[in-house]
């Protein structure tokens, strides 16, 4: 049964919310599965991570704090998110130059040695 | 990419730090530092490439799984179809507020990301060095 939001509601609503952070989430994992160039499967990680962030930020909307304010602790674990993801990303990139120097490919079914 | 578009996302979210922030860091960083890497490495023998059919299936089985099994919790959710609710003070300062939270609630977390930033510019310098020993 899909959710009512889909029929009557002008404003969107949290389910709004949660479904375009799930496909989000679903397309990050598509990317990750099936994809087999290392800096695709890399994107879609981020696009998890983003979808993370996304839904985060919608139940620190929704869900108002008693004195009526959102939840701010919702927005910063957020920012330690978008942090580590760029860390992250760095230090991956970084990786992949390095693999790409020594093994002259980024396609994952070639790289299947632990040491070279 | 999608990024920019997200950010839009949550100013409608009334969450205007983490947009900015979200353009800064992704739209400003992120992509610009994919965009390198993918011109340094040029990726010609991409197009050659078959997909198996066994790939497609086995990921298709595990993302239709993931997608209805997401319908099936938010439809159930309670309060998944309430309208934002109104905030108490709308004028109100949100980059203050989550600074304040910040500062205040998460300051040892925050100190720790300092360190871990520290850490990966270290690591990412040590290890685009020409020759890796």
């Amino acid at each position: 049964m899909p959710p009512s939001c889909f029929i009557e509601h002008p404003m969107p609503t949290l389910a709004h919310y949660l479904i375009v952070s799930g496909l989000l989430f679903s397309i990050g994992l598509a990317g990750v599965l099936l994809r087999r160039n290392i800096l695709i499967i890399f994107m879609g990680l981020e696009l998890m991570l983003n979808a993370a962030n996304l839904s985060l930020v919608a139940f620190s909307r929704f869900n108002l704090l008693p004195d009526g304010m959102p939840n701010y602790n919702g927005q910063v674990l957020v920012f330690f998110i978008i942090t580590v993801a760029a860390a992250e990303v760095a230090v991956g990139l970084a990786i992949i130059v390095a693999l790409f120097r020594a093994k002259q490919t980024t396609h994952v079914e070639d790289l299947n040695t632990l040491k070279f | 990419m999608s990024f920019v578009a997200l950010a839009a996302v949550f100013v409608t979210l009334d969450a205007y730090f983490i947009a900015v922030v979200q353009v800064l860091v992704y739209a400003g960083a992120v992509m610009v530092l994919f965009l390198f890497i993918i011109m340094l490495l040029d990726l010609r023998e991409e197009k050659t490439r078959r997909v198996r059919l066994s790939a497609w299936v086995g990921g298709g089985l595990v993302i239709g799984g993931f997608v209805s099994a997401l319908v099936q919790v938010i439809s159930s959710l309670p309060g998944s179809g309430n309208t934002k609710p109104v905030v108490s003070n709308p004028e109100a300062n949100d980059v203050a507020l989550v600074g304040f939270t910040l500062f205040k609630d998460f300051n040892f977390p925050f100190q720790i990301i300092g360190v871990l930033l520290l850490v990966a510019t270290v690591g990412v310098v040590l290890l685009s060095r020409k020759e890796l020993k």
